[in-house]
């Protein structure tokens, strides 16, 4: 492989139900162009995560997989209500998920954490009342 | 041990019985971020929890069959994406740690 293969997602902010449907894809794209185990379960449950973060708190988004033959490079961007206190939210256990999220399994404040966990790279880029953006690299080599 | 054995030997209710897979030890969680975080590829991963995101994360984490415990049954979601992603899945009426203390012996047997 060569070029560049880039995938494109629309999260739906309403569905709770779908959220996984991105990584799931990507999961299965990884999987035929021979990638190792370990580095498909990193990129998916990274980017799981990040589906996650926007169904429940930003109403939805974009997600923008790159993959090359080194590296697969993982971009989420919201419109939500940004976040206030970045390393607070950085740090495990701490979640500002509502009632009904938690009572399905999430919110327990491993979201951000589990990203920067299972990736190489991690950046992000927040600004309160302007949106969230998630950059994420996984080394492939 | 693989998951068809576990089950036959734990007497589990089948849910959907998919591809037989190796189960090479069980993971014990309820909190989904906590279980792709932690739990271990090939598990045999016990769970009450039984809505849709139960299959997202057993196959993001890639873990060898579901057991939903307490008799807990899988909604009508979870039910439709594990026949969708062939998955195994099982149900028993014991609860977390009776189900680990039977299977920890099985795999120490196998």
């Amino acid at each position: 492989m060569s070029e560049t293969v880039k995938l494109n997602y629309t999260v739906d902010g309403d569905d709770f139900l779908a959220a996984g449907t991105a990584s799931s894809d990507v999961k299965r794209v990884l999987r035929q162009l021979g990638f190792g185990s370990d580095i498909i379960r990193k990129v998916s449950i990274a980017m799981y995560e990040g589906e996650i973060n926007m169904v429940i708190h930003a109403d939805g988004g974009s997600v923008e997989v790159e993959i090359l033959d080194d590296r697969i490079k993982v971009i989420l961007a919201d419109r939500g209500p940004g976040i206030p206190d970045v390393e607070k939210a950085m740090s495990e256990g701490f979640s500002t998920a509502p009632e009904e999220i938690r009572d399905l399994g999430f919110g327990a404040g491993m979201g951000l954490p589990n990203m920067k966990k299972y990736t190489d790279e991690f950046y992000l880029e927040t600004e309160v009342g302007v949106g969230t953006t998630v950059t994420m690299v996984v080394y492939a080599a | 041990m693989t998951s068809h054995e576990l089950q036959k030997q734990l007497n589990l209710t089948v849910f959907h019985q998919g591809d037989d897979r190796p189960v090479v030890t069980g993971y014990c969680c309820d909190l989904l971020s906590w279980v792709m975080g932690k739990a271990p590829a090939d598990c045999a991963w016990v769970t009450v929890m039984n809505n849709n995101n139960v299959a997202a994360v057993a196959v993001l984490c890639d873990a060898a069959c579901i057991i939903l415990a307490q008799g807990a049954k899988p909604d009508a979601n979870l039910q439709k994406r594990a026949e969708l992603e062939g998955l195994n899945l099982y149900g028993s009426e014991l609860d977390a740690y009776p189900l680990a203390i039977a299977m920890g012996q099985l795999l120490k047997e196998a």
